[in-house]
């Protein structure tokens, strides 16, 4: 894996919020086309992380560049525009439209009409059809009419897709993932491995926050650990849970 | 000297009409338009009280400040508790209550500048050389003892520091055991007092008018944007920028311009900084 | 699984289930059935001022309703579609009613030329005011519309401007009743049909998305502040349209045009009507501007009735009459269970 050129890149990240010190000193690099898992136990930051790379939350100091360009403080759009998508952890979608239909607004926003290859004020039917195609991608199977379904009527496992449908609607180059395994069964976070290897086969760069470490380690090419707000371990995964501080932050077990 | 001092006093003055308001805010993120209703309310009571039922000047005050907090408290628990979270009904309703009161007075009879509430000091003192009378300087002691107490309130007091608690994040301070409701209709409440603590200081030095109900929340309005909607440090502020702004306009222009002065500030303010001196662009942040 | 207890159920009428796909609609019931209300509402407006002819007086009030009724659509759009809650609809009244009496009186622009240009000009000056709080909390549009009427007058009165107490007069009124009431008719049919048809297209949607979940439409990409500006616009050019207007039929612009009332009617009317389908903004000011001009002579009572009827469709989350009638129409309800 080694020769990949670095697509995203964060130094000396911090942000405090009143009293408390969300991230500090964080720094790392994500290659192109591999999958960083970032683990940490509740409270590590990061969630603040994605915030902040995303532009959700300004940093109080530190740099993120994307493919060479400096994107902190950037608006969120903005950097939604240039390829960095992500997930909500707290899902929101339209319940009383189609599923489709959710995904009419990254399809409308300038960076999916310029990617896409149809032009923005194309007719109703072509954005309709790259829904239903994203979707189909995605795993909702066209023949049930899955996507035609309320968005109230799905499952959860259903939504979660629907959420990474949302992202690839903008072609991203890289997405962050906040947490898409919880609050699934293990089938269905197994049913959602192979999408997850199918998304990397396709180019696109993940970064993935989860607290579901094993289906987490059968995908991730290399692992980064917080706790606290700092960096304490990253490489990969078999090293990473061998390391003591992390032992001690999962489990709080000292390693003498 | 004449400039500093009324500009002080002005300023006090200014920063007490908006007590109310911001502290609303602060505490339950709702922005009380009912402020200016509630502020004209309440020296409509003290005069009904002292000119009709004949009682004590300070009984009446009494009256009025209590009066005006126990409307405030049955706002919030009558009809701003059960909308709740519903933002747009939450602005709509305040602003709909606030009108109703205003007019409502209006139409009852407030009409005509017949109504007026004595001062408590009579005479004038001389500071430096310059006469000042004696209300205006109650005002401004008022003014400092009280938000010196509100400071030490939140500091030291359980109440206050539940309260503060819920201001920072409401969900911490609710899994904390503290009542967000039950603390809300208390800031309601509190907030209402204050309101009508200011007017009664307040309105003696002119008349109760209805149109006071406006211009007190346009003041409100105002200070809150300067300074950054919710934060304290940034009311008294912007209060201060209004009133030597003000007492400068008066001095060198005319008293026209004095409401203008306001309107100009706040354009300023939007155009330069929109969310105030200190307020924080939690805009994004907040709800992530 | 019943459990014992007897509940109610909606059911959609058989009519309405036969005609809801485009392709079923095969017989002339159905279509009806369909377009019913709508022709109902148009003819209904259409033939308002014929009905009226021998009262002229009503015939002035037909022009008041429908600009209320372009208000009414501007607040529903903004708070229900967008998620802005403007309190200070009479801003755009007045805006638009003192740019006409400028063109019209001392730039001698018809009137057919002053209107539009009114309603653009206002619509500029709304957005540009409006504008630098669409980047922060909800709560700051809505605190700033609420002031500028406010303010408005209070520096015209004090500085004197465009007239001060009294105002600009002398602008041209209409060439006849008949067309002063059916320009404003048709501009409020196309205005409404018009903002119906756009909110279904694929910018509609994105505004709804922006009032119910912001975070997401910036994550997707799409500059939310850009969006709100452009609904900002759509709405304070309909507002001040309505206000050229109305200073055309006074043939006087003035402080009253920032009046109280061109604020709350509105926002009365969207919640008693219904809100969210702008139709229900039109039948509610259908219901208040009559009753306004019944309840003249209370004074400012009658701002006290809209507070206090508005207040209770909220607190008792009435979802408001055009909502109400219109399940009716669609569906029936029955107990079933137990």
């Amino acid at each position: 894996m080694g020769g990949r050129v670095s697509i995203l890149t964060v130094e000396g990240l911090g942000k405090t919020f009143g009293g408390l010190k969300a991230l500090s000193g964080v720094g790392f690099s994500v290659k192109k086309g591999e999958i960083l898992g970032v683990i940490g136990p509740n409270g590590s930051g990061k969630t603040t992380l994605i915030n902040c790379i995303t532009g959700f939350v300004r940093p109080d100091e530190g740099k993120v560049l994307f493919k060479g360009g400096d994107i902190t403080r950037w608006r969120p759009h903005r950097i939604a525009r240039v390829g960095v998508a992500r997930t909500f952890q707290v899902m929101r979608p339209f319940y009383s439209l189609p599923a489709y239909k959710n995904l009419i607004i990254p399809l409308w926003s300038p960076r999916a009409r310029k990617e896409g290859g149809w032009r923005g004020g194309g007719k109703h039917g072509d954005r309709d059809t790259v829904a239903i195609d994203i979707l189909e991608e995605i795993g909702f199977e066209r023949d049930s009419r899955v996507p035609y379904k309320l968005a109230s009527t799905l499952p959860t496992g259903y939504l979660k897709r629907l959420e990474l449908a949302r992202c690839l609607a903008l072609r991203p180059e890289i997405i962050f993932c906040d947490e898409v395994f919880s609050g699934l069964s293990a089938s269905e976070v197994a049913s959602m491995l192979p999408l997850i290897e199918k998304l990397k086969m396709g180019g696109i760069t993940l970064v993935m926050i989860e607290h579901r470490l094993r289906e987490l380690f059968r995908v991730a090419d290399r692992v980064m650990a917080l706790q606290f707000g700092e960096k304490i371990a990253e490489g990969h995964y078999k090293d990473v849970i061998e390391d003591p501080r992390v032992k001690e932050a999962y489990l709080g077990i000292e390693e003498k | 000297m004449e400039i500093l001092l009324f500009g002080i006093i002005n300023s006090v003055t200014l920063s007490l009409t908006a007590l109310g308001f911001t502290l609303v805010y602060s505490i339950s993120r709702l922005p009380n338009f009912a402020h200016g209703a509630l502020y004209v309310t309440s020296g409509y009571i003290v005069w009904l009280c002292v000119n009709t039922l004949g009682m004590n000047y300070f009984a009446g005050i009494a009256v009025g400040i209590a009066a005006t907090a126990i409307i405030g408290a049955l706002m919030y628990r009558l009809i701003i508790q059960r909308i709740r979270g519903m933002q747009i009904s939450e602005i709509i309703a305040t602003y709909a209550i606030g009108l109703a009161i205003i007019e409502g007075l209006r139409w009852g009879g407030l009409r005509g500048s017949t109504f007026t509430l004595p001062s408590f000091l009579a005479g004038s003192m001389k500071i430096g050389g310059i006469a000042v009378d004696n209300q205006r300087l109650f005002v401004l002691g008022s003014g400092v003892v009280v938000f010196a107490a509100l400071g030490l309130f939140v500091k030291y007091t359980k109440t206050g520091l539940a309260l503060k608690a819920i201001a920072q994040d409401e969900r911490a301070a609710m899994m904390l055991g503290i009542d967000s409701d039950r603390k809300a209709l208390v800031s309601f409440a509190l907030g209402s007092g204050l309101s009508a603590f200011a007017a009664v200081l307040i309105l003696p030095l002119g008349s109760i008018v209805v149109e006071t109900g406006y211009n007190v929340l346009i003041y409100s309005i105002a200070i809150s944007i300067i300074g950054g909607l919710g934060s304290w440090g940034g009311a008294v502020v912007a209060s201060f920028l209004i009133g030597f702004a003000q007492i400068l306009t008066e001095v060198f222009l005319s008293t026209q311009y004095t409401m203008v002065i306001s309107l100009l500030a706040i354009i300023f303010t939007l155009l330069i900084k929109p969310s105030g001196i200190f307020g924080k662009q939690k805009e994004l942040d907040d709800r992530v | 699984m019943s459990d014992g207890r007897a509940r109610k159920e909606r059911i959609d009428r058989g009519i309405k289930v036969r005609s809801d796909g485009l392709y079923a609609v095969s017989s002339l019931r159905e279509m009806l059935y369909l377009s019913g209300p709508r022709i109902l509402l148009i003819a209904g407006l259409l033939l308002l001022p014929l009905l009226l002819d021998p009262h002229p007086y009503w015939r002035r009030v037909i022009n008041i309703l429908c600009v209320y009724a372009l208000l009414a659509i501007a607040f529903d759009f903004l708070a229900n579609c967008v998620g802005l809650v403007c309190l200070g609809g009479s801003m755009f009244i007045g805006l638009g009613g003192y740019f006409a009496a400028v063109f019209n009186v001392h730039l001698h622009l018809s009137v057919y030329l002053s209107i539009p240009a009114a309603a653009l000009a206002g619509a500029v000056a709304s957005t540009l005011l409006i504008l630098p709080c669409l980047s922060l909390r909800g709560v700051y549009f809505a605190i700033v519309t609420l002031m500028y009427p406010l303010l408005f007058t209070r520096v015209i009165e004090a500085f004197d401007l465009l007239g001060g107490s009294n105002g600009i007069t002398g602008l041209d009124s209409f060439p006849g009743s008949n067309i002063e009431n059916y320009s404003i008719l048709l501009t409020l049919l196309a205005v409404l049909f018009g903002l119906r048809r756009l909110l279904n297209e694929d910018i509609g949607l994105v505004m709804h998305a922006v009032k119910d979940n912001d975070q997401s439409v910036r994550a997707s990409g799409i500059d939310v502040v850009r969006i709100k500006t452009l609904a900002v616009f759509i709405a304070s050019f309909i507002g001040c349209l309505g206000g050229a207007y109305l200073a055309h039929v006074y043939m006087w612009a003035g402080l009253s045009l920032f009046a109280l009332d061109f604020s709350i009617i509105p926002i009365a009317a969207v919640t008693i009507g219904g809100g969210g389908i702008l139709f229900g903004a039109v039948v509610g000011c259908l219901i208040l501007v009559p009753l306004s001009e019944f309840l003249r002579f209370f004074g400012t009572f009658r701002i006290v009735l809209y507070c206090t009827a508005l207040t209770a469709f909220i607190v008792f989350k009435s979802e408001g009459l055009m909502p109400y009638c219109a399940r009716k129409y669609q569906q029936f309800e029955r107990w079933a269970g137990a």
